[in-house]
């Protein structure tokens, strides 16, 4: 599939043999405006074990962190959180609603179609860590991604 | 279930929420119905041309009045977009709904910035900004809470995601959550377009 865009693992020495990879499938990114400095990442992730995305980077923003999104009282709370809980053969989604990768002090404008390299580091419930680079699309900044109250994506193009 | 029955479970819940008038003749609505409240009543805020704009501009059209800010990634873009299916739903109506986005960032969210981050949803939205004391009154004005978070070398904003509605005559009637889909949103104003022809 086109999107399932795992490009490499740098496996740190653990060796991939005895840690299941974790999949990484249709990673997003909100387009930004001009002066813009902030935007998120979105994906669906799933493993065959127990895992937890644990931190992300990009060359093309200052901070980036795990965002949770949470209503309370009609109030809109983001907040860091120290990690995402991948549980073994259910996957987790980041879409809007929810968590997304959070990039903060952006270097330059996120333009519409282009691709955002994005490194996951994972942890397995022994400990041992694997980085995954994935190449992010850019989506419009009006698209809508998870299916928040009935939303849905709407493709007339 | 029953319609009658649903229709009394909606007016219950809307008699819950401690509004006045909750007589047999309530409309139903799926947003909350704010009609005769003592708050909300106007806005004094500069458009990305500098010009100071208050509700009064707007009378004759359905006014959807949302606060955020643009470095948001989730919430905002969800609504404004949202806001935009809207107007399409409504078809030949949709020319009566103006959407406001209000910032409650005027420190990173320039005019500039405004413009150009509504447009992205519509052309016709409108982005409104001030300096933080006329922010602060805006947003006292319609209980909207916000709250700058540090996040490593940046900030984050939390902020209530209520969006207001007013009639045609600039009474405020309705908050939406932002749940809220465009569909029920659009039902919504079609009833209230209704109630004033």
């Amino acid at each position: 599939m086109k999107r399932l865009l795992v490009v490499t693992t740098l496996s740190l020495a653990a060796a991939a043999a005895s840690f299941a990879q974790v999949q990484v499938k249709d990673p997003w990114v909100r387009a930004t405006v001009p002066q813009q400095t902030a935007t998120g990442a979105f994906m669906q992730l799933s493993s065959p074990t127990d895992a937890r995305l644990v931190s992300a980077s990009s060359p093309v923003a200052g901070v980036v962190e795990i965002h949770q999104m949470k209503m309370e009282n009609e109030v809109m709370k983001m907040r860091a959180v120290s990690g995402v809980d991948i549980p073994a053969g259910k996957g987790v989604e980041l879409k809007p609603g929810g968590y997304h990768v959070m990039m903060m002090n952006l270097k330059s404008q996120v333009k519409e179609g282009d691709t955002v390299p994005l490194t996951l580091v994972f942890e397995g419930k022994d400990k041992k860590r694997q980085t995954v680079e994935v190449k992010a699309m850019v989506r419009p900044l009006n698209a809508s991604g998870g299916e928040m109250g009935g939303m849905h994506m709407d493709m007339k193009h | 279930m029953p319609v009658v029955f649903r229709r009394l479970m909606i007016v219950s819940a809307l008699c819950g929420l401690a509004l006045a008038g909750c007589g047999g003749g309530a409309p139903k609505f799926n947003g909350t119905d704010l009609t005769g409240a003592s708050w909300g009543r106007d806005f004094s805020l500069q458009d990305p041309d500098g010009r100071t704009r208050t509700l009064a501009d707007f009378r004759g059209k359905y006014v959807l009045l949302f606060f955020g800010y643009t470095h948001c990634p989730d919430v905002c873009p969800t609504e404004l977009t949202r806001d935009a299916e809207l107007k399409k739903k409504l078809g030949a109506d949709g020319d009566r709904v103006q959407v406001i986005f209000v910032t409650v960032d005027p420190e990173r969210d320039t005019a500039e910035l405004m413009r150009s981050y509504t447009a992205a949803f519509d052309p016709k939205f409108l982005g409104l900004r001030g300096d933080e004391a006329a922010t602060k009154r805006a947003a006292s004005e319609f209980k909207v809470f916000y709250e700058k978070v540090p996040s490593g070398a940046s900030y984050t904003v939390n902020h209530t995601a209520m969006t207001y509605v007013f009639d045609a005559k600039g009474r405020l009637r309705l908050g939406l959550q932002y749940t809220q889909s465009a569909d029920q949103i659009a039902a919504d104003l079609r009833a209230l377009m209704k109630q004033e022809s």
